[in-house]
Order: structure tokens, then sequence, then C-alpha cells
């Protein structure tokens, strides 16, 4: 069985990591502390959202136009000092249907991350470190999807340039894990204004262009929290791609980490 | 009862599904097998189809309260045994941020690996339906579940017995004599309404999922004992449950690129106590060959402290080795090679698991086993000319 988490992509970069910000008018800024401090401002915006749920639409399309698609549910919660813990519950395809992956991310370390199965009624352990799979045959991996902390990349500010008529940060990052992740780097495209991601360039262990994803159609939520209604993960390799589309965003549900365990995960509908 | 209750549910629940704003649903499924060979045992067929049908009903009462009533019918050309029903659940639910509770027939399973199930006690096995015991009939209890940051504490009280199925004269994968369900015998005096009770603590570490139970009253595994009929002497096998104390352990460990499960269980009651453990591996290549498709490697082993012939079980002392293949295509095909082999007697089944989805509601399966030089003194030796391809289409609705 395959297993799947959503986590909205527009966290890459974030996470809270005050330590590292560094006074930059005292000295001159090197581009890997000022592509860090982007994404430490990034994550900073997000912080103390608590917790969200929404739902998602996946298309996967192959290079003839042929579309699949799968509906997922998703529950998120903010873990003061951690990663985030994420629910992701899959209503169509009907075969698996109640079958829900639920994953905590970590600052440092591994991720850790259970499928539970309903026809078994069994919840087994998935092992994060295959981060470069396919998440339901879609084009995003896990480590596209998972809660994509401050601390599992490292940073380099390339430019500033007009990306869609906003003024944007370039910047690469390269992940940490370099034994698993699927890539040597990304280029990532975030607005000055807001600090979102537009869009990031996934380049393979042999340096070549895989993938691109656009987002687009940011809300802003409860005043303060920029959510993107649409995501476009295009594979240049194989030509095929897939969408998700958000809907009924709702913040501050009074999701508790009781929500998010081995007893709730078993009685999931 | 059972097949009353289940009718009563198709018959009476399906018109009130919109006034009650309840959710129903269920599949629909046909389901053809080929043997390869004649059958070893007399009046057991060459081929079989059957139909069957799940229907799942739930309703949300509001305020933490939920009912789940899943039943299940098939109807088999072949063998009158595999035509059977059974309520899989049906099953009150009420939690708290500090406690849950459910009444009624439920289904739960403990366990970590992938090919043998040692630890898993609570629901009896439909065997029937599947040669890898993976169906459960529902079993009545009342269980309630107590999480806290340390761990999962869990209490079941069972106070009614689910006999195993078994294929009768016309079926495959059958012991030489057919067993006969209407002879069955109890160790305890109140049979199948002995009152059976269970413990379990599990917890989440880091890196490890770790439970731990004790369960006490009727094993779910019977021994086969052999009767004469008094006239005609014609020998026949029946089921006889024993009353036990078990012990049991599952872990599933995550070390570094690997994931190690491990099961083990101490058990007390019948003639002497024995141990069993089975453990192994899952190693996963991602993206295989600049493909999207997965590749896990899966390795395990089964040992069963029982002497030969006592008490048999077919997992004495056996090693099992799979591939599992995602696809991670549209249609999420996946296919399972596995093969099981006996080292004492070298008897080995090799299986095959395809299986991929048809549009957006057709599943597509397609199971075939092969029993290679299966030894006479193994236990499976009588399944030894069961050899078969398995087709099977479901419907989801």
């Amino acid at each position: 069985m395959i297993s799947f988490s959503i986590h909205p992509i527009y966290q890459i970069l974030l996470s809270t990591c005050l330590l590292f910000m560094v006074p930059s008018a005292l000295h001159a800024e090197t581009v890997e502390e000022k592509g860090l401090a982007i994404a430490v401002e990034a994550d900073n915006r997000d912080d103390g959202y608590g917790d969200y749920t929404a739902d998602m639409t996946m298309t996967l399309r192959n290079r003839h136009g042929k579309e699949s698609k799968r509906s997922i549910r998703s529950k998120t919660l903010e873990v003061n000092g951690d990663g985030d813990k994420n629910l992701s519950i899959f209503d169509t395809p009907r075969d698996v249907k109640g079958t829900a992956f639920l994953s905590f991310s970590h600052k440092v370390g591994d991720d850790e991350q259970w499928l539970y199965l309903p026809a078994l009624k069994r919840v087994k352990r998935i092992n994060s470190r295959n981060k470069s799979g396919s998440f339901m045959g879609s084009e995003f991996a896990y480590e596209d999807i998972a809660s994509q902390e401050v601390e599992k990349y490292t940073y380099k500010h390339l430019r500033e340039e007009d990306y869609n008529g906003q003024l944007c940060f370039v910047g690469e990052s390269y992940p940490v894990d370099k034994k698993n992740s699927g890539y040597i780097k990304r280029i990532t495209w975030l607005d000055k204004a807001e600090y979102r991601i537009q869009r990031v360039e996934y380049y393979d262990r042999k340096a070549s262009l895989l993938k691109t994803l656009t987002i687009s159609g940011y809300q802003h939520y409860v005043d303060k929290y920029w959510r993107a209604d649409s995501m476009e993960m295009v594979n240049h390799q194989t030509g095929k791609s897939t969408s998700l589309v958000w809907s009924n965003y709702a913040f501050q549900t009074g999701l508790t980490d009781n929500d998010f365990n081995s007893t709730s995960l078993k009685r999931i509908r | 009862m059972i097949k009353f209750l289940f009718a009563f549910l198709a018959l009476n629940l399906l018109p009130y599904t919109t006034v009650y704003a309840a959710e129903i649903r269920g599949d629909l499924s046909l389901q053809g097998f080929l043997f390869v060979s004649n059958p070893a045992w007399q009046n057991q067929g060459d081929q079989s189809a059957s139909v069957a049908a799940n229907v799942e009903f739930f309703h949300d009462f509001h305020n933490n309260l939920s009912l789940t009533i899943e039943g299940f019918y098939r109807i088999d050309s072949q063998d009158n045994e595999r035509s059977h029903g059974d309520l899989r659940m049906a099953e009150f639910l009420y939690y708290t941020d500090n406690f849950e509770i459910t009444a009624g027939l439920g289904h739960v399973f403990w366990g970590a690996t992938e090919f043998v199930h040692l630890v898993d006690i609570i629901n009896q096995t439909d065997q029937v339906e599947a040669l890898d015991g993976e169906q459960k009939l529902g079993q009545p209890m009342v269980h309630l579940t107590v999480p806290k940051e340390w761990g999962v504490m869990e209490a079941f009280a069972l106070p009614w017995f689910r006999e195993r199925t078994f294929p009768g004269a016309n079926g495959r994968f059958r012991t030489p004599i057919p067993v006969n369900t209407n002879q069955t015998q109890y160790e305890s005096s109140s049979k199948e309404h002995h009152f059976d009770f269970a413990f379990r603590y599990s917890t989440n570490l880091a890196t490890a999922d770790v439970g731990i139970y004790y369960f006490n009253g009727t094993a779910r595994d019977p021994v086969l004992r052999l009767a004469f009929d008094e006239i005609f002497k014609t020998p026949s096998l029946f089921p006889y449950y024993e009353q036990i104390g078990q012990t049991g352990l599952d872990i599933q460990l995550m070390a570094g690129e690997w994931l190690l499960k491990g099961e083990a269980y101490y058990r007390t009651g019948q003639s002497r106590s024995y141990a069993a453990t089975t453990f192994g591996f899952e190693y996963t290549f991602t993206a295989i060959a600049d493909t999207m498709m997965d590749m896990g490697l899966i390795g395990e082993y089964v040992y069963d402290d029982r002497n030969n012939g006592w008490l048999p079980t077919i997992y004495e002392n056996d090693i099992m080795a799979g591939v599992r293949l995602a696809v991670n295509d549209m249609a999420d095909s996946t296919v399972l090679l596995g093969a099981i082999r006996d080292l004492d007697s070298g008897s080995t089944i090799l299986a095959i698991e395809a299986s991929r989805r048809l549009g957006d509601s057709i599943r597509l399966n397609l199971d075939a086993s092969f029993f290679v030089d299966m030894d006479y003194e193994d236990p499976a030796f009588a399944m030894a000319k069961d050899d078969f391809i398995k087709l099977e289409m479901v419907y989801y609705w």
C-alpha cells in the first residue's frame, strides 16, 4: 500500500529558528546567511497558526492528458519547538477510502510516519527515509509534501527578480539528508512582500532539472496566514503532472495531540 | 443469529439512509478459482466461482457517539461452508479526550510482521475466506482504551467466542478428512460462553512502536481431534478449543533505512507451555531505475517451539522472502512475490499477488499459489495438490 501525506507546500522553508537570526546591518551578510535569514523570516510569518483543516483534490495527469483524481482531507497541528503533526485521510478512490497517513515531522532527526489500513484495522509504521518515493502515484515525493522545517535544508541567496509581476527572492536550498533525498538542490521563488512561495525547481541527483512546482491563488486567513488554492507540479523528464486544489480551509478548529495518535487513527472515518 | 442480523441490516436499513443522514457504502465482488491439479481428496472440485457483498453503515450521533455496522455475505458455487455470512462489525463507539469505549461486534488487529500473524488473537479467523488468515469474524466485546502521554492502556471483555470456519467436503485447502464443526468441543464447560479477557499496553517511542498484552480465555486456534462413528467406524475430525493464557509482544522498529518487525508469544494451558516468534525486515528502494516504482524487500523467519506432531502448525521453523513492487501509476498497481520454505522438511509455498484499479471504482486482483516439494510429514501436505490461480473483480460503491 502506498502512503500519502499532504502538507501544503508553502510551508517549505518555514520553521522557527530565531537563534540563527543575524543582525544584518552590522556586517556584510554572506549569501548563505541571507538565504537562511529569508527562510527564517518566512517561517516566522506563519508562526502561531495553531491548527487548521482543509480538503484537497489531487489530479494526476499523464503525458497524453489522461486524468485520475483522489480526494483527501488534511488536518495539521502546530507543535511548539518542533515540526508539525499532520493527518491525511483518503475519501477516494473508493478502494482506498478510510486509509489514513499520520506524520510527525521533526526539526532534527527522522520524521515519524504511520499508515492506517482500514480493511485490516492495522497501523503500520513507515520508514520516513524513503522520502524520494512517489506520494500516491503523484509527481509529489514524500519530501515535497512533508512539513519542511528550516533545519532540513541549507540555503544560498541568489538574486532578486520579477516573477509574475511580483518582486521575488530567488534562492537555492540543499537537503541536509543528502543520502536519502532525491534532489541535489531546489531553486525557490519567494515573493518579497509576503514571503510566499511562488515557484520551486527541483534538480535530481544528476543535477538535471526534474520538476517545477507553481503555486497560485494565495488567500489570507485569520488576518495573518497565507494559504494557496492551487499547486501544480510538472515533471519535465516524463511529461506527467499533478495538481492539488485546496478548499475549505478552517483555522484554529480546536485540534489537540489527541487527534494525532494511534487511538484516534483507528477511529478515522 | 449472525445471518439473521445481516439479512435484517440489508433489508431494513437501506431505505432509511437518507432519513438518518448516515453513510452507507460497500462493495460487490466476483471471484473465480482455477486449480492446476486434480484434487487430492474426495468430493473436491477443480474450479469454483463465488459472489460476495460487503455493506457498511455508519451513523454519527454527534457528541462523540457513533454506530458502525459491517455485514458480509458470500455465495460459493462449490463449497457450502464457504457460502456464509458474518457481521464483521456492529459496534457503538463513544470517546472523550481521556478514554474511548466500544461495545458490540468489533475488530482489533495486533501485530507487526507481513507473512505470519502470530500474536493477533482477539478476532477469530474466517479461514474459508482466505489462506493468509487475514479475514476475521466479528468479535463480541467491550473494549476500553485509555491513551496517555506514556502509552495506551486497553482492556477487553470478550463474553462470547466465535468458532473458526473450515472448508467443507467440497472445498479445497482442507484436511484429508473435512473438519466437522457440528462436533466442536470445548475444554471449558461454559463452551462458547466462556468469559475471555485481555489487557494491552502499547506505546510509540521515537523510532519504535511496541505493544505487550496478556490474553486469558479460549484459544482461537483449535486442536483438531479424530473421532470415529460408533456404528460405521468412519473417521471424522472435530475442533477442540482449549483454555489458554497468552502473553504477547509486537515491535515495529525503524533502524536507518531498515524497518525491523517482530512478534512473540508465550502460551500456557495446552499440554505444555510453549513459545513462538516471528521477526524480519523490510527494506525499500524508491524510484528504482529512474521510474516511479518502489521495490520493497521483505525477509522474515518464524519459529514455534512445539515438537513435530504435537499441536501442529505449518509454521514450525520457516523462512519467508518477499518482493513488493509499487508501480505508483494511476491504477495504483502492485505486485507481491512471496515464498515460504520449511527449513526442516523443505516444503515450499510460492505466491503471487497482483492488483490494479480499473477506472475509478473497480479493482482487479490476481492471486496464485504453488505448493512445491511438499513433505508428507508437513501439516501443509494436505494442500499439496491445491495449486491455484484466483481472479477477483471488486466493485466499490
